[in-house]
């Protein structure tokens, strides 16, 4: 049997937050950790949890995995489970909800200052903006962020600041614009960036890159924008 | 783009390039001065003195001093807008974080005021 513990938090009913210890038969399978969470709540329909696609899509579910932020579908117990406990909080530093459900709304306002669309003042030609395969290769380990908020929720800088630091993800999607051959806005973009907290609260300690689960690379992405601002402002 | 008044140079490249500069010139001035003692391991104070009342000395010690003042603003001011906030702390951060932060500009302006008398006075 599998022991479990999970934060429990229904603001309309309780002080305050609580760790709930439930046993588990995994009859020995690997399952995921989101799997586990599905059982516990055919038991318990009161545990609130975020999912959909259970496939690593989405990015709905993203938690705190015996420490470490991770989507619940695709981490396996294998990967999750510490001396037969396995240890779930929702993920740190923004606002509860309730249960393993967080408040966004500020990860989403960082995400809509980047302006994660493309700009392009040009007259649009007739069928479509073409790309080099080189020029579409850029984009490469930056379209793939699903916004899952594991990295930035990870991250010290996004916990202490995330009304003015980005944060990984953001700054991510901001790379992801910049180094886009069809936008014609990188002055604008660099000029909205270059203060002292939206881009450069990081300190390059990489917990977004160990936490992502998708494998992507935030603090090199940052690096490329710190890169771009010395080209442009000096 | 995020307001600031109270950082070095207001702008997030314009510190973190003053950052990175500086901590090059404390790396230099400290590899020198280490080099220069392994290098003259019978010392003597008219030596020493006569090093440090050089013009090139007094300058590198100068910019150095320089250095670790913009490099001590820098990060003792990033230091105090991640903890001293509102979001942290309470209404009261503000005026806290104000009071440090005037606090260490004026006891950093001190040291360099008192280094300039030190190296000029030797």
């Amino acid at each position: 049997m599998l022991n479990v513990s999970i934060y429990r938090y229904n603001p309309e009913v309780d002080s305050e937050p609580y760790m709930q210890d439930f046993k588990v038969d995994t009859q020995g399978k690997d399952v995921m950790v989101l799997d586990v969470l599905e059982k516990l709540k055919t038991e318990d329909p009161t545990l609130t949890f975020r999912r959909s696609c259970r496939e690593g899509v989405c990015g709905s579910d993203g938690v705190n995995i015996s420490g470490k932020n991770g989507l619940a579908c695709i981490t396996p117990l294998s990967e999750a489970v510490k001396g037969n406990k396995l240890v779930i909080r929702p993920l740190p530093g923004l606002p509860v909800i309730r249960d393993l459900v967080i408040d966004m709304s500020q990860f989403y306002a960082q995400y809509e200052k980047i302006q994660p669309y493309m700009i392009n003042n040009n007259p649009a030609p007739a069928i479509e903006r073409l790309q080099s395969p080189e020029e579409r290769a850029k984009l490469d380990g930056l379209y793939e962020c699903i916004l899952c908020a594991c990295c930035s929720t990870a991250c010290p800088s996004f916990w202490w600041n995330p009304d003015k630091f980005i944060g990984p993800s953001g700054l991510l999607q901001a790379y992801r614009f910049l180094a886009d051959s069809r936008d014609t806005a990188t002055e604008e973009r660099l000029a909205n960036l270059d203060d002292p907290f939206s881009v450069f609260r990081c300190h390059g300690i990489m917990n977004c890159v160990q936490v992502c689960p998708k494998g992507l690379n935030p603090t090199k992405a940052i690096g490329h924008i710190r890169s771009m601002l010395i080209r442009s402002a000096t | 783009m995020v307001t600031t008044v109270t950082s070095l140079g207001r702008s997030g490249l314009s510190d973190w390039m003053i950052q990175r500069i500086s901590a090059w010139v404390m790396t230099a001035y400290l590899v020198f001065i280490v080099a220069y003692f392994i290098g003259n391991p019978d010392l003597s104070y008219g030596q020493w003195a006569e090093l440090n009342s050089s013009l090139p000395m007094r300058m590198f010690s100068l910019i150095t001093i320089l250095s670790i003042a913009a490099h001590a603003w820098i990060g003792m001011w990033c230091v105090l807008t991640d903890y001293i906030t509102v979001r942290l702390i309470g209404p009261k951060a503000t005026a806290i974080r104000i009071f440090f932060q005037l606090g260490m500009i004026a006891i950093t302006l001190l040291y360099v005021i008192w280094a300039i008398d030190i190296l000029w006075g030797i």
